[in-house]
């Protein structure tokens, strides 16, 4: 399963849609667009809509975005995660310290 | 002879009858021609000279322009024979890492060895299987004075060998708490800083670690971002989850861990685990937590071991079973 990445502007927001899966094999992809979009934009926001699956090396990328966003000084937050990728974030403690907005529930799975 | 020019020889005998006969058989030899080739090193464009050589004598009357498109062939078959050797050069090392790996596995195996207590009041057992050949998963026992039991599982988000160097350093530094102070909290609370300080960006780790106090039978737990664990009751065969707020290790240094306590009654089973058992792969879909449970449930008459060896054969015998990450069970069984 493959991971698609889109990425355009609103409002000067910039915004990663995702959809796919992030696993070990899609992850330094997402890694590489993702941080740097976070080192230019003092605003990201990744839309996990259309993600089915992710697994623990996913966490690894967002906790890197998490931390660079930390040193710039900038915003960066998930948006619409899907029950059982929230979930991943929820057991490892991170809901409580990366933006998270909206869970959605069962639109694909 | 050398044996180039036997095989060269060969070759050209084997070119001429075919050319006369046809016969297949000899395009099996040729292609055994080719093996022994690969074998001698020998490159593609050698071969296509003395493909070229063979034919000068089997084909006197060749014309001129097939003789110069020979030397165009050759020239273009250099490229393809530098790649070939790089290939070979690239196998050996190849070969030479593998092993490599094999020893550093092997001696992370014996370091991070870790001996189950024996207890009368518990049963422990425990199967822990790397997807790769080194294991991102821990465990960990210790036991202190009064006999009271320390309990830790840990997974390295990251795999192979970076994973297997942080393992060794969460080791060590289990290592250096008295045994005397477990303390799932401290631990824990400790332990994130060392992984804070001494990880490269990019690597966590969650890790449960659990307190059996053999006295009076609580079992005080906390945990750093790791799966929930359960316990099994013995008397209404129902699960319990268990599980502490906690942020994985080496991610902030401002937090502190949540400990817990839970009453463990005569014949229940404490289950801890990692991602992995529940990350295995089935035709393509993953095992649910539930279905997990349910088979601990119908091992759970055995003793700790036969329960977590029983579990993992389980899997292992399902059709197209697919360990994706590294795999921890861990159960612990009051006895009286």
């Amino acid at each position: 399963m493959n991971l698609h990445i889109d990425d355009h502007l609103e409002q000067d927001v910039g915004v990663l849609k995702l959809s796919g899966e992030i696993d070990a094999y899609t992850a330094p992809q997402l890694k590489e667009k993702l941080l740097s979009l976070v080192e230019e934009k003092p605003n990201v926001e990744v839309d996990l809509l259309k993600v089915s699956y992710m697994d623990s090396t996913g966490l690894g990328v967002f906790i890197s975005a998490l931390k660079l966003s930390k040193e710039k000084g900038h915003e960066f937050k998930l948006v619409n995660l899907q029950e059982n990728v929230y979930r991943l974030f929820n057991i490892t403690g991170l809901n409580e310290v990366i933006n998270i907005e909206n869970t959605v529930e069962g639109e694909i799975s | 002879m050398s044996s180039i020019e036997s095989d060269m020889q060969n070759y050209k005998e084997l070119l001429s009858q075919y050319l006369q006969t046809r016969n297949e058989a000899i395009l099996y030899q040729a292609e055994q021609f080719s093996k022994q080739s690969i074998q001698q090193n020998i490159s593609p464009d050698e071969i296509v000279n003395v493909h070229y050589e063979a034919l000068e004598e089997v084909m006197p009357d060749m014309g001129e322009r097939v003789r110069d498109s020979f030397q165009f062939l050759i020239e273009t078959m250099i490229a393809y024979g530098l790649a070939y050797q790089e290939h070979q050069v690239l196998r050996e090392k190849q070969i030479e890492l593998r092993s490599e790996i094999g020893v550093a596995a092997n001696m992370q195996e014996t370091l991070l060895k870790t001996t189950i207590p024996s207890d009368e009041k518990v049963d422990i057992g425990v199967k822990s299987v790397p997807a790769k050949e080194m294991n991102g998963d821990y465990h960990h026992f210790i036991k202190d004075e009064d006999g009271n039991i320390g309990i830790a599982i840990a997974d390295v988000i990251g795999k192979g060998v970076p994973a297997a160097f942080c393992m060794s350093m969460i080791k060590f530094a289990m290592e250096s708490f008295s045994e005397n102070e477990i303390n799932p909290q401290r631990i824990l609370d400790s332990l994130n800083r060392v992984v804070g300080r001494n990880v490269e960006e990019g690597m966590f780790v969650t890790m449960f670690y659990g307190f059996y106090d053999t006295t009076d039978h609580q079992f005080y737990y906390a945990s750093a971002g790791h799966e929930p664990c359960y316990i099994l009751r013995y008397d209404t065969g129902k699960f319990e989850e268990i599980d502490a707020k906690g942020l994985l290790l080496g991610v902030s240094n401002d937090v502190s861990y949540e400990e817990r306590q839970v009453d463990i009654r005569s014949g229940d089973l404490i289950i801890l685990l990692t991602d992995g058992v529940t990350e295995c792969r089935v035709d393509d879909r993953f095992i649910e937590q539930e279905e997990v449970l349910d088979i601990i449930n119908q091992y759970a008459h055995l003793d700790a071991q036969g329960i977590v060896e029983g579990v993992f054969q389980y899997f292992e015998r399902l059709q197209d079973f697919q360990l994706r990450d590294d795999f921890t069970l861990l159960v612990m069984k009051r006895k009286d």
